[in-house]
Parts: C-alpha cells; sequence; structure tokens
C-alpha cells in the first residue's frame, strides 16, 4: 500500500500551501492517521479550525471529500444506505405475472436499488476519498455503534447483499464539539486530536495568510488583543474564525494600528454575548 | 525501547488515565512511523493514541516528561565540562550584544545582579534559548539540590524562584518597555505589553520547572519521581482539599462538564418512554406504505421539571464545595422550572436574587461571599439555628413540587441539631437530599451529626468531587 504523505514535514508544508496553518501535533496526527489507517477524532472548542483541517487535507491530497453531517435522529437510512422502495415497487408492478418469486427476491435485493448515502459512498468510491463525520457527537450513544463497523474495518454489512469492503482506505475525520463524552469503542478505534486555540504566534500568522491587505503590524496587535480576551473569564472566548472576522472587519475599515476606542467599538466581531463585551470593553480600557 | 514504553504506560494507567491493550498496541505501531530523534512528534504520535480525553493531557504531559526527559540531546544535563564551555560561550556573546560587560570570566563568576540583567534581557526579547540556558542556571545556584534529599520539586522551585523575584521584574520590564518608546503607552497598549512579560515569565517557569524535574529523575530515576509528581485528574480532585491550582482547573473543566450534563439532561427528557398513538402523525406517515399504518407514532410526554431550593452552608470549611454546587446548579438551570439558593453560617440567607440580575455566575458568587447577611452571632456554623429560621421565613412556599438540597458537612459545632426542621421538610415537599463533601468515613465523628440530618432524608450522597457530583446532579433532573 502506497502512502499519501513522505514525513510530518510535507504534511506541514502541503497544509501551508493550501492556506492551512497547522502546528506540530496536528501535522503529526494527520501522518499517522495515514500510516495507520486509523480514523482521527478531532475535539476541541468551536471555529478553531476542525472541519477545515479535513477540507484543507482534502484539498492538498487532491482527494474528493465526502461529508456526513450529523445530528439527533440520523439513523442508518441517512447515513449508510436505504433501499429505493420505490423503485423496488415499480418492478415488482413492471412484469407481473411474468416473473416467479424467487426472481423478484433476489433481483429487487441487487445493487440497483440500493441508495448510497455518505458512508458507503465513501469507501466504495475508486477515487481517494476524505470522509468527514462533522459533529459526531450530536448523534445518540446508540447511532454511535453505526460507526463502529467502518471505522474499524472500512467494510459495511448489508444484511441482503453481504459485506461490502472498502476499495481503497480513506482519510476519515471525525469532528466534535464535546458536548457529550463519547462512548469508549469509539474512541478507542480512533486517534485522538485536541485542537485549541492557537498560541499567539500562529495566530498571527493565520491572519496574515487568510485575511488579504492586513499590515504585519494590525494582525500582530490583533493577535495580542484576542490573546488578552482569551485570558478574561468569558462566556465564550474569540475563536480563531471570531479572530478573522476581526480582521477583515479592521481592514475593511481602513484601520493601521488599533486603539482603544476602535477596539472597544468592533468587539462586538469578535464576541457574542452582551455580557462579554461589556467585560472586554472594560478591561481593554482601564488599567 | 519496548520496555521503557511498558513502564510508561503502567506509569499513565497509575495515574488514572484509561488506557486499554489496543491503545499500547497502536502506540507502538504508532512510534515505528515516526523519527525517533524527533521528539515532539513521538510525543504527539504516543499523546493521539494514548489519551483520548483532553482533560487528561496535563497528565499524560507530566508522566511523558518523567521518562522521556533525559532522553534526546538538548535535554541532557550539563555536567561534563564541554557542554558547560559552550554554555559559557553562549553567555559571553549574549553580553557582548548585550550591554557589553563582557569581562566577566564565566557564568559562575557572575554576581546575581549581573545574572538578572542577563534574565531581564532574555525576557525582553523572548530569546528561547537564552532562557532555557538561565532556567538551568538558575536552578544550578539557587535551588540547592542535593542527591538524595527527601523533598518535593515544589520546594526546590520556590527556592529557585525566591531568589530571582520575577514579580519584581515584571515592573522592571514594564519601565524598560516605556523607556524603549520614549513616552508614555496608552492602557491598550501597556495592557499588551504586559499580558507578553507575563507569558514569557510564565514561560521561563516552565523551564525552571522542567530543569529541577529532570535533575530530580536523574537523581531518584523515573519510577520514583513519576510517583510522586502523581496527581489526581481534575474530576477526581477533592473539593475540600483542592489547592488554588486545582481550584483553577476545576473551574476549567465545569464549564464544558455543565454544557455536556444540560445536553444529556434535555436528551433523557425528550426520549423518555412512549406516549399515547399521535394518530395524525401515523397516518402522514402511512403513506409512504400504500396506506398500511406499518409506522407508529407515538406522543411523547413533557414531564414537569423540578423546582430546586438549595440550601448551603458557605462556612470556610465546605465553601468551596458550596460554590461549586451552586455554579454547576445554575449553569443547567434551565433544565429546572424555578432554583431558589439560601445560604447560611449561623444565620441564613436568599441569594437568588444575586444570581437573577446578572449572566455571569461567577460575579453572583462573588456577591455572596461579600454581601449575603449569614452571620448571626459568631461566624461558626450552626445548622440548627439556621435550619430554623428558614422553616419560620420560607417554609411554607415549600410545595410538593420542589426538590429540597441540603450541602454541608454538617459539623454543628455541638448546638443544637433542630432535626425536626428537615423533617417537617420532607413531609411538604417532593424529596430532600443531603450532599456532604467529606468522605463517608469521616460522617458522624466529633461534632458531625449528618447522620441526625440523614434519617430524615430521601438520603445522603458523598460528594468528595466532580466526578460525584456530576453523577448526582444528572439524577436529580
Amino acid at each position: 500500500m502506497t502512502h499519501r504523505f513522505e514525513s510530518v514535514q510535507s504534511v506541514r508544508d502541503g497544509l501551508k500551501a493550501v492556506n492551512y496553518l497547522a502546528d506540530e501535533g496536528i501535522a503529526g496526527v494527520a501522518f499517522l492517521a495515514d500510516r495507520l489507517g486509523k480514523p482521527v477524532l478531532v475535539e476541541g472548542p468551536a471555529g478553531t479550525g476542525k472541519t477545515q483541517l479535513a477540507k484543507s487535507i482534502a484539498e492538498m491530497t487532491g482527494a474528493k471529500l465526502i461529508r456526513l453531517q450529523c445530528y439527533e435522529g440520523l439513523d442508518e437510512s441517512k447515513a449508510l444506505y436505504e433501499w429505493n422502495y420505490k423503485k423496488q415497487l415499480l418492478r415488482i408492478q413492471a412484469d407481473r405475472g411474468s416473473d416467479s418469486w424467487d426472481d423478484i427476491h433476489d433481483d429487487i435485493f441487487g445493487s440497483e436499488f440500493l441508495l448510497t448515502r455518505p458512508l458507503l459512498e465513501a469507501i466504495t468510491s475508486k477515487e481517494p476519498v476524505v470522509l468527514l463525520i462533522d459533529e459526531v457527537d450530536r448523534v445518540e450513544v446508540e447511532t454511535e455503534a453505526l460507526l463502529l463497523e467502518i471505522l474499524s474495518e472500512y467494510q459495511v454489512s448489508i444484511p441482503e447483499l453481504g459485506t461490502i469492503e472498502a476499495t481503497q482506505i480513506p482519510l476519515v475525520f471525525l469532528t466534535s464539539n464535546n458536548t457529550r463524552e463519547l462512548s469508549e469503542a469509539l474512541k478507542r478505534r480512533c486517534l485522538f486530536l485536541h485542537v485549541d486555540y492557537p498560541q499567539m504566534d500562529r495566530e498571527k500568522e493565520i491572519v496574515l495568510t487568510k485575511v488579504p491587505g492586513v499590515t504585519e503590524m494590525l494582525a500582530d496587535q490583533i493577535a495580542r488583543i484576542v490573546r488578552s480576551i482569551r485570558q478574561l473569564d468569558l462566556k465564550k472566548s474569540p475563536s480563531v474564525s471570531e479572530t478573522l472576522d476581526w480582521a477583515r472587519t479592521l481592514v475593511l475599515l481602513g484601520v493601521d494600528s488599533i486603539d482603544a476606542e476602535q477596539a472597544k467599538e468592533t468587539l462586538h466581531v469578535l464576541l457574542k454575548y452582551q455580557s462579554d463585551i461589556a467585560k472586554a470593553a472594560k478591561e481593554l480600557s482601564d488599567d | 525501547m519496548l520496555e521503557l514504553l511498558a513502564g510508561f504506560i503502567t506509569e499513565l494507567r497509575n495515574a488514572g488515565l484509561p488506557v486499554s491493550l489496543t491503545e499500547n498496541l497502536d502506540a507502538m505501531h504508532a512510534i515505528s512511523h515516526i523519527p525517533l530523534e524527533d521528539r515532539e512528534a513521538f510525543k504527539y504520535a504516543l499523546g493521539a493514541t494514548l489519551v483520548k480525553n483532553n482533560a487528561h493531557w496535563r497528565s499524560f504531559e507530566t508522566v511523558f516528561e518523567v521518562y522521556f526527559s533525559l532522553r534526546g540531546p538538548e535535554y541532557s544535563i550539563s555536567d561534563g565540562e564541554g557542554s558547560i564551555e559552550d554554555f559559557l560561550q553562549q553567555m559571553q556573546d549574549q553580553q557582548m550584544q548585550g550591554e557589553g560587560n563582557g569581562g566577566a570570566g564565566g557564568m559562575d563568576s557572575l554576581t546575581p545582579e549581573e545574572l538578572m540583567n542577563i534574565l531581564m534581557n532574555a525576557l525582553m526579547n523572548g530569546d528561547q534559548a537564552m532562557m532555557r540556558a538561565l532556567a538551568r542556571q538558575a536552578v544550578q545556584r539557587f535551588a540547592g539540590m542535593e542527591p538524595g534529599r527527601p523533598v518535593g520539586g515544589t520546594y526546590y522551585l520556590y527556592r529557585t524562584l525566591r531568589n530571582l523575584d520575577l514579580d519584581g521584574m515584571l515592573d522592571k520590564l514594564m519601565e524598560a518597555s516605556k523607556q524603549q518608546v520614549g513616552g508614555e503607552l496608552t492602557n491598550l497598549e501597556e495592557r499588551l505589553e504586559k499580558d507578553e512579560y507575563n507569558h514569557r515569565i510564565e514561560q521561563f517557569k516552565q523551564e525552571v520547572e522542567a530543569e529541577i524535574r529532570r535533575r530530580l529523575v536523574a537523581d531518584r530515576g523515573a519510577e520514583a519521581m513519576a510517583k510522586t509528581l502523581r496527581k489526581p485528574l481534575p474530576e477526581d480532585v477533592e473539593f475540600m482539599h483542592a489547592s488554588r491550582d486545582e481550584m483553577q482547573n476545576l473551574k476549567k473543566s465545569l464549564q464544558p462538564l455543565t454544557r455536556k450534563l444540560a445536553a444529556r439532561l434535555a436528551r433523557k427528557r425528550r426520549h423518555g418512554r412512549k406516549g399515547p398513538l399521535d394518530f395524525r402523525n401515523t397516518v402522514r406517515h402511512s403513506l409512504a406504505y400504500g396506506g398500511v399504518p406499518a409506522e407508529p407514532k407515538f406522543k411523547y410526554p413533557r414531564p414537569a421539571k423540578p423546582e430546586l431550593i438549595v440550601i448551603a452552608d458557605i462556612s470556610g470549611s465546605v465553601a468551596a464545595f458550596a460554590r461549586f454546587t451552586l455554579m454547576l446548579v445554575y449553569a443547567i438551570s434551565g433544565q429546572f422550572s424555578k432554583v431558589r439558593s439560601f445560604v447560611f453560617i449561623d444565620g441564613i440567607d436568599e441569594v437568588t436574587e444575586y444570581f437573577k440580575k446578572t449572566e455571569d455566575i461567577s460575579e453572583a458568587i462573588h456577591r455572596i461571599n461579600t454581601e449575603a447577611d449569614v452571620i448571626w452571632v459568631d461566624g461558626h456554623s450552626d445548622y440548627g439555628h439556621a435550619f430554623e429560621v428558614f422553616w419560620d421565613k420560607y417554609g411554607k412556599e415549600i410545595n410538593p413540587k420542589s426538590t429540597v438540597l441540603l450541602l454541608g458537612d454538617a459539623r454543628n459545632n455541638y448546638h443544637a441539631s433542630q432535626a425536626w426542621v428537615i423533617k417537617e421538610i420532607r413531609q411538604k415537599a417532593r424529596h430532600v437530599y443531603w450532599l456532604n463533601p467529606e468522605p463517608r468515613s469521616y460522617w458522624n465523628t466529633g461534632d458531625s451529626i449528618v447522620g441526625e440530618y440523614g434519617t430524615h432524608t430521601d438520603g445522603v450522597y458523598e460528594c468528595r468531587n466532580l466526578r460525584q457530583l456530576e453523577a448526582f446532579v444528572e439524577k436529580l433532573a
């Protein structure tokens, strides 16, 4: 089996080429995921680039991205496969009387009548695939079991058809916002990656690459202010995506260097709760 | 290598991390793909395969440092002459650039003042390598470490940091940067500078700590060291004996916990028992089966949310516990139809208003500590009097929907217990529970009379750590 990545450094460089600045940990885990053929469970606060990581890896390797958005009530028929009832019904009615029951029975449970859903699609695909299972913590514990077979064996068992095995091993990323504890069985099968708010230097780099027209000095100031704000005891700390929004706002307003007044006026881009904004504004203006 | 890893994993398990056999095998696989000399990559390879919960990362890091700190070239302890020489060379170069007093013959002959100056420069410029070298020198000079001396690492850390006076350093750094700009800084700039320096000083402290740890490991061996460094995981820290650091960590882990708890409770409520048949919905779904009602749909009952009354002892010994429980309860107050809270020491006061007025729970807790009128005579816990007053003032507001939660260690300082109040409350309320932050073996010893109160409640629960508290709250809602 050939590997997608040469070394940890090559992952890092590759991701950088598609504008995703990975740190040592992120690149290392992505590299291992490829080598060990294991899924990666990415956890961390909202807006730190968990979903973006999967997208960037897909872009970098030129693979197709298949996304399964999880939600409460997700079931087999939406995640794995479903029989196309209408087509089956048509088939039965189309030549009523001509075939014997056995023929029909064998026929209507063939792959022609199977609707593939994201998970099945990912493993039957001929071309390379990155499978993204987004916000896996939103499904119920029982539904989680659906994922286990595909995650560890890369196969799907359909009672009527038998087992469908993967033609190639896809890179799988699961993201979780940690609203509930995932089951041990799921965690055991995955590599674990915690993506946290970036260090100041990395955040500055991110702002520089992602926001066109931002000056080095402004990016530096932005990163510093955001770090200060994250140290406060807030309901919701500003995420990377909010930092980027803020940077864009400042660039649009034509600001080259932030002073306390401007910071206060644009804080609502960065923070989403009134009490947080009040607190941050107070902290930034006095002392 | 294999042996070392086995020891490492055993130590992780001892520290309380659930490492399964498959994870162990994965780790072995993983490191075979990683160049071993790349320390960071090695660490992440182990981390990704062995640690599946972010709260455990700190424990993992500590054990990792202990086991692998002596391996890798830049981490070796500078005993040999050669490395000392390099080190001095480096120092002198730095001095030449910095202040030009390169006359000093070597590190050991530097006066403490000079050392401080170099440190200040390093912090000023954020020079990582220099900071590491200085951390080493500082430990060597100030910690006074002797092989085989049976004291903990914190003692050495304290000694080193006391000599360095890092708080004073911060002020000096601020002064210096003001001069650099050549004028007054605006408030915002000042704050940012301060954060930056704080960050660097924090980094330096960590370097010092790591250096001490390395030396201790060299002295005592990894296993003994890991044992002394072993700390409980955040969810196992006892409320009553938590240090300030641990308290901070607990606070941090409280937020994700409440989010999880709220999500779980909401789910539990929705997916309760099935109710009566929902005729409309069933007919609509029958269309997919040609009018045959193959998929019956049911109405889900919406059980009433309980009303909660929290009565908490906030005297010194159990204050941390009361604070925590109140935070937790208010963070998931959406799961209760109404929450009222009372705090007492020997007098009792209602504090529900504090929580209503502000969105910020910690601010409300702060107001409780400063403003609530809870002292009646001498400020020593008097459960009996507090309960009596509660019964007189608020007793009639307890109704069959309310659940009463009593928090405290029931150490009554030998006052009258007035346990009849609890009995009366129980007759009016739906449930009465008592949460005790003390270990079960301490109950009913000394002036603790939890047993006497306990007989009148629906249950007394031991709540020493976050894990137990979480389990109880989930049962409650």
